[in-house]
């Protein structure tokens, strides 16, 4: 396979920023804060890119992404806290099978609903909704009986060992639980119009939010202690883990993006109705880059639940659900590299430089300055920082123009321009 | 096909029985929950409801600015919460500092006192509403006019910019500061309860087991709401500016061809949006007396849920839907438990969508130029 030179600089540059920070960060010349910072970086350009897929290249204007990634956040906390607080794998075993038999139930009332034509989609709702309350119970049953077993068994590796592993699956779970949670609320919310949509999923959030503000007495999780905070997660997330995540987040949305799929849900931002003639199945492709967009949510929200080892239902208020908005238009819709560059640029920005550069007692200036610059910039690049620009390796590959090389190929060429038209 | 050929599974597709019987299902739960509540004790559940009417009306008013906003200019204001706790905060001051509410008085002592009171009050609630039209007509101007042509998200992100703006702008220590500040009302609050019959409640007295309490607050709020309502209604529907605003609404390429002024109609759309605001900022802070600088969000947001629950861009929607979330506000706040009620909100809201997908007086959507 020929790699080209364009693609071996962009990844010979990712990896080498990546080594380069971990060595700056081993070598204790990056102080905490600033590792912090840059994975909060990374984690926030999970989530943009995410957002990105649903409405940079789908065309949905979601605000549920800060649901999604609560969702994440919180599922798989709940899971390494029980492993690492009360020694015991009842969060992972349980979780792990809830979101395997709700998937297992999501596909078959799918297909049961395929069968019944004619079926409306409240109905269908109903239907879903039957389904994986049933899957949920048995679940939560079938979970219970695995916990001894996989606790000796997982007791049995290194401690630290098991902890990765532990926290491994919790990521990727609380993606899973994300993206289950996100099916089966798109079902009905993305046949709305466009800012009714924006809106359930608004209220989506914020329902969220309320239910975290209650996990310990309505939910009945005691250890999420409701509006108190969350403490006691274990700080696993270390650079490389999310650095890990990020690379292979890029990879695969630059796959989907580039493959006849991608094609399609572009198609669909671009105009529904012509997405439809060419047989594009529309509905199916919103749900697909909802469901995508919000498992990365998910995901993000694991790796973000153990960087500082504590979650505050604050901290998925509504109002920060407008951040990865914002960084996705700063950066410019439909763009990869935008996106991670201003989560990278807002992360270190806000939080950092204008913590360090404004002078003592002007704190409070950062959130005047913030939207101030929001404004500017709206007025002055709409399109975004990167418009629609992309690094070397995520840029679409056209096809070349056939150019002919043998005497004979030219020939054919023009024989073939300048064959009368309309026959 | 005949129906007799269908079977017992496809009479119950076609007829959407099982959609259908599942929101039977849970309306059922609900009367359930909230008819076993009110039996229980209906003095309590007849004071939810006039909590409910009186937090509908505020909510109303800002549901308004959204509403005709949205209609106009297809842009969801977020600042328009922030219009309202400007709107809070200028009474404030009005009232603590220049103790505006007793001008009558002070000018013209042989006046009723009654009727200085109400002047007082009412010429608050003006300037309140002149100054948070020329905010809302300054944030346009600046804000949201050189975007009009530029792709709606842009808008949108200003919007949340300038909302952002104006909370942090108003936290800052010599502005408003970022404490909870006791509100000063510009009339003295007067209850009374009601068991057979209507009786005054006298200051730090209590009211008697079983009574349903209410004030002069609920009274004031209920006739400026009407008043402004009705205003409204007036200008939307009888004179040159609300035709010209129903018509900019419609088609704004066509009325700039008839020769309307679409900015100056946008302007003066989003000044009368935000007068409303400023009434209801007035409102709200004398109903639950504190003011702090986001204290808009919330209610901002709600409105705007009821703006959306009644179909966004029709008017009496905005006002049906301010009702019905004051209702289920104070009823969930009531009954489930405080922070329970914006859940409940919003699930009201997902639920209508499902049913009525473009709010319960919305026209169906359609493309616009």
């Amino acid at each position: 396979m020929k790699i080209d030179r364009q693609t071996l600089g962009f990844w010979i540059v990712l990896l080498g920023l990546i080594i380069l920070v971990q060595v700056l960060v081993s070598l204790g010349i990056l102080s905490p804060f600033w590792e912090t910072l840059l994975k909060i970086g990374a984690v926030m350009s999970i989530v943009s890119l995410g957002l990105n897929l649903i409405y940079g290249f789908n065309g949905q204007f979601s605000l549920g992404q800060w649901g999604f990634y609560a969702i994440g956040a919180y599922a798989a906390a709940d899971v390494t806290y029980r492993w690492t607080q009360m020694k015991n794998a009842s969060g992972l075993m349980i979780l792990l099978l809830v979101v395997l038999l709700v998937g297992v139930a999501l596909y078959l009332v799918a297909r049961l609903v395929s069968r019944l034509r004619g079926l409306d989609p409240l109905s269908a709702f109903a239907l879903y909704i039957i389904g994986v309350l049933i899957a949920a119970y048995i679940g939560v049953q079938l979970g219970s009986l695995l916990i001894n077993p996989v606790t000796q068994a997982l007791s049995a590796l290194p401690p630290n060992l098991s902890l990765q592993i532990v926290y491994l699956l919790a990521v990727l779970l609380g993606g899973f639980l994300a993206a289950e949670v996100s099916y089966l609320f798109g079902l009905p919310v993305l046949t709305l119009g466009s800012d009714y949509f924006g809106i359930a999923t608004l209220g989506f959030t914020i329902i969220v939010k309320v239910l975290l503000d209650n996990s310990d007495t309505l939910l009945g999780f005691e250890e999420m202690k409701g509006a108190r905070g969350m403490v006691g997660i274990p700080k696993v997330t270390s650079w490389l883990w999310v650095a890990l995540f990020l690379v292979l987040v890029i990879i695969m949305l630059r796959n989907l993006l580039h493959s006849s799929h991608g094609r399609a849900i572009i198609s669909v931002r671009e105009d529904e109705i012509a997405a439809k003639a060419m047989g594009i199945d529309v509905g199916q492709q919103k749900t697909f880059a909802f469901v995508l967009g919000s498992f990365l949510a998910g995901l993000a929200g694991g790796l973000y639940a153990h960087i500082n080892g504590f979650l505050h239902p604050n901290t998925f208020n509504f109002i920060k659900s407008f951040d990865p908005m914002i960084i996705v238009v700063f950066g410019g819709l439909g763009s990869i590299s935008g996106t991670i560059m201003a989560a990278f640029t807002w992360a270190l920005v806000l939080e950092g430089f204008l913590r360090i550069l404004l002078p003592a007692g002007f704190e409070t200036w950062r959130f005047v300055v913030y939207p101030l610059f929001l404004l500017v910039m709206m007025l002055l690049r709409p399109q975004g920082l990167f418009g629609g620009f992309e690094f070397p390796y995520l840029r679409q590959v056209l096809p070349k123009p056939y150019t002919p090389k043998t005497q004979e190929q030219l020939s054919l060429v023009h024989a073939v321009e300048e064959a009368p038209e309309g026959d | 096909m005949n129906d007799e050929q269908l079977t017992v599974l496809q009479r119950m597709i076609k007829g959407k029985w099982i959609g259908k019987g599942f929101l039977a299902l849970l309306a059922l739960a609900i009367i359930w929950w909230v008819g076993g509540k009110a039996i229980q004790s209906p003095s309590l559940f007849f004071q939810q409801i006039i909590n409910g009417i009186q937090l509908g009306f505020v909510y109303a008013l800002i549901a308004l600015g959204y509403t005709m906003v949205y209609g106009i200019v297809r842009l969801i204001n977020f600042a328009h919460g922030d219009v309202f706790m400007f709107g809070a905060f200028v009474s404030f001051f009005a009232v603590s500092l220049f103790q505006l509410h007793l001008w009558p008085v002070q000018t013209f002592p042989s006046l009723p006192p009654l009727i200085g009171i109400v002047i007082g009050t009412l010429s608050v609630i003006a300037l309140s509403m002149v100054s948070c039209a020329i905010l809302a007509m300054t944030i346009e101007r600046i804000a949201y006019k050189p975007l009009r042509d530029a792709p709606r998200i842009s808008a949108l992100i200003t919007a949340i910019g300038v909302s952002f703006f104006l909370e942090y702008f108003g936290a800052l220590p010599f502005v408003f500061t970022p404490n909870f500040i006791t509100y000063k009302r510009p009339f003295e609050i007067v209850t009374w309860y009601v068991k057979d019959g209507i009786h005054r409640l006298e200051a730090g007295a209590e009211a008697p087991p079983g009574s349903v309490i209410f004030s002069n607050v609920l009274i004031i709020i209920i006739l400026v709401s009407i008043l402004l309502l009705v205003g409204l209604n007036y200008v939307v529907r009888r004179t040159k500016i609300g035709k010209a605003m129903r018509a900019t609404a419609y088609d704004k390429p066509t009325s700039r061809l008839m020769g309307i002024n679409v900015d100056g109609v946008i302007s003066t759309t989003f000044a009368i949006g935000a007068s409303l605001a400023g009434a209801a900022g007035v409102l709200y802070a004398t109903a639950y007396p504190q003011v702090v600088f986001w204290m808009g969000i919330i209610p901002g947001l709600k409105a705007f849920v009821a703006a959306v629950l009644g179909g966004i861009g029709s008017i009496p929607g905005a006002f049906v839907g301010a009702l019905i979330m004051g209702q289920a506000e104070v009823i969930s706040a009531g009954y489930i438990s405080t922070p329970m009620r914006d859940a409940v909100a919003f699930t009201i809201l997902i639920l209508v969508l499902l049913i009525r997908p473009t709010g319960i007086f919305g026209e169906p959507e359609r493309e616009k130029a």
